[in-house]
């Protein structure tokens, strides 16, 4: 997906690559300021965690960098949102790349009402213009199956229709669906707010083992989740980034009030 | 301790008149139900018992004769069949199109409101305008004459708003987070219309469709002037031809023909009203597969 391989490469050798970076981001629906200057530095390979209280505009952040809530016709952006170091509100850029680029898992597990095969090879066929070959199709199955630790559960029902999975296994696959076509992104809304315990600990140590390969920002409203499986944490109040810093650091010696408050239950 | 545990949880004066009233109502709800269902009893057993006995083979395949007091209703059959098919091929394309433009493009603004009432109220114009209107915008001006192709546009026009709302209610049942997974996954707004939204809503366009037809073929005053005739001898060959249709022949079996056997305008409107349970049972069949197969 990124062209630009020199830029990139660049930025490696500094050891700080940003997947994400945002600089004095705005955006109003309607007439509604949601988010006021943002900037955030999403660090290449990490898991990142976007937490704040209901309302504070985590996940309007997270939609606008695959430019996902533009759907609602009356959201104004200004300001800057790179992801691998392209500015995706160009007007230049097309809307279809950017959102392979950058995989969005949703709150609810939402795969498509087709089988498990159609969905795993959904992306990956609109990214090619059409279907492949049978033997590619199946080793593109497989290999983003294994990824994400759902091969043995599935691999004899691939036919069988998606939405009949449970919820842990469905979650597993909206993340599998996006690899075929090679994300350097994952965006995630909550991934597991929809799941019991113990799915939830199998998604987190899946995301666990998804970094590196890729760049992870994920909301959550979950204190506990945030502090078991990010590298970094940034915390978000009314619509601006109060702190951004290393997720042990974050929870065991917060530089802001507002942020020590948040994480000791005191609102939110 | 409360009173209903002294009184070990008896009725209360107040409770046994709030379980009268509860009666009451119950059995006036129900009363009016079963009034409702009357009439549909009382003329589906008056019809079939007064009409069955002209019903034959030969009634469906032959042609009226001596004025309409004999014969069959061949005619009238395939006329409606003519009229419905292609006031479907008009009507269906432009209802289907128009739905998934006002579900899946339009955003929610003036315009699109304007639409949407204009669609409301044109549901609402009787159908003798629609049938004046199609006199004067199909037979006359554009010279269709009275033909099946204007009768057909008059009826197409006339179902068209019943198209569109019982499509996009279709479009609207296929959960919105199925259209965002596919926008996240990098598909435009056809490909996702294309691939998840109509696959899982063509079943319930298809019912509306078929429901409406079954509307259709009981129309009578949109193609009187327009297109349906009282008698002819032969069948249509093109768009152009007039016709007799089922509607029609029975206005004019009933109340145009004098001395006319008991049974026979009671044999075409049972035919009438079994052409139309037809229809209906295919689409109930439709939604009934959509049911089974949908699973979300």
């Amino acid at each position: 997906m990124v062209s630009d391989t020199t830029s990139t490469a660049a930025a490696t050798a500094t050891g700080k690559a940003k997947a994400i970076q945002t600089r004095k981001l705005n955006l109003w629906y309607g007439s509604f300021q949601a988010l006021f200057d943002v900037d955030i530095d999403v660090v290449q390979g990490k898991v990142t965690s976007l937490i704040g209280p209901s309302g504070c505009g985590k996940s309007t952040l997270l939609r606008s960098i695959n430019r996902i809530n533009e759907r609602l016709g009356y959201v104004r952006t200004t300001g800057t949102i790179e992801v691998m170091g392209h500015n995706v509100l160009d007007p230049s850029v097309e809307l279809t790349q950017l959102r392979r680029a950058a995989g969005m898992v949703f709150q609810r597990p939402n795969p498509l009402p087709l089988s498990i095969r159609d969905n795993l090879l959904f992306a990956y066929r609109l990214d090619r213009g059409g279907k492949g070959s049978r033997s590619d199709e199946d080793e593109v199955v497989e290999k983003a199956l294994k990824e994400v630790l759902l091969w043995d559960q599935v691999k004899d029902r691939l036919l069988q229709k998606a939405t009949e999975l449970s919820l842990e296994e469905q979650q597993k696959l909206c993340i599998a669906r996006l690899l075929p076509v090679k994300p350097s992104v994952l965006l995630m809304d909550e991934p597991c707010s929809a799941l019991d315990p113990e799915a939830t600990r199998a998604v987190e140590d899946l995301l666990w083992q998804l970094r590196g390969e890729y760049s992870i920002l994920i909301v959550t409203h979950n204190m506990a989740q945030a502090r078991r499986a990010s590298d970094e944490c940034i915390f978000m109040l009314m619509g601006k980034v109060v702190e951004h810093s290393a997720t042990v650091e974050m929870f065991v010696t917060p530089k802001h009030q507002e942020t020590a408050d948040y994480l000791e239950g005191r609102f939110g | 301790m409360s009173d209903a545990i002294k009184n070990g949880f008896q009725a209360a004066p107040l409770d046994r008149r709030n379980q009268r009233n509860q009666r009451v109502f119950r059995l006036l709800f129900l009363t009016m139900t079963v009034i409702l269902i009357v009439p549909v009893v009382v003329i589906l057993a008056l019809l079939t018992i007064k009409g069955a006995p002209a019903l034959s083979w030969g009634f469906f395949t032959e042609s009226p004769k001596n004025g309409l007091t004999e014969g069959g209703i061949f005619p009238a059959l395939v006329g409606t069949l003519w009229l419905v098919a292609v006031a479907l091929v008009a009507s269906v394309p432009l209802g289907v199109a128009a739905a998934i433009y006002l579900s899946e493009y339009a955003k929610d603004n003036l315009l699109t409101r304007l639409i949407n009432l204009a669609i409301i109220n044109l549901a609402g114009v009787p159908s003798i305008v629609h049938a004046l209107f199609g006199l004067g915008a199909f037979v006359l001006f554009f010279k269709f004459g009275t033909s099946i192709l204007a009768a057909s546009l008059t009826l197409a026009i006339m179902t068209l708003p019943v198209v569109i709302v019982s499509t996009r209610e279709a479009l609207q049942s296929v959960p919105q987070s199925f259209r965002l997974a596919c926008w996240s996954l990098g598909a435009t707004r056809w490909q996702t219309i294309r691939k998840v939204v109509l696959p899982n809503s063509i079943s319930g366009i298809l019912t509306g469709v078929i429901l409406e037809v079954s509307r259709t073929v009981g129309e009578t005053a949109p193609i009187m002037f327009t297109g349906a005739v009282f008698f002819l001898p032969f069948l249509p060959q093109s768009v152009m031809d007039q016709t007799m249709a089922m509607s029609l022949h029975l206005y004019n079996v009933a109340t145009q023909v004098p001395d006319i056997p008991e049974a026979l305008p009671f044999g075409v409107a049972l035919s009438l009203i079994l052409m139309v349970l037809l229809l209906n049972s295919v689409s109930i069949a439709f939604r009934v597969h959509l049911r089974r197969v949908k699973k979300w």
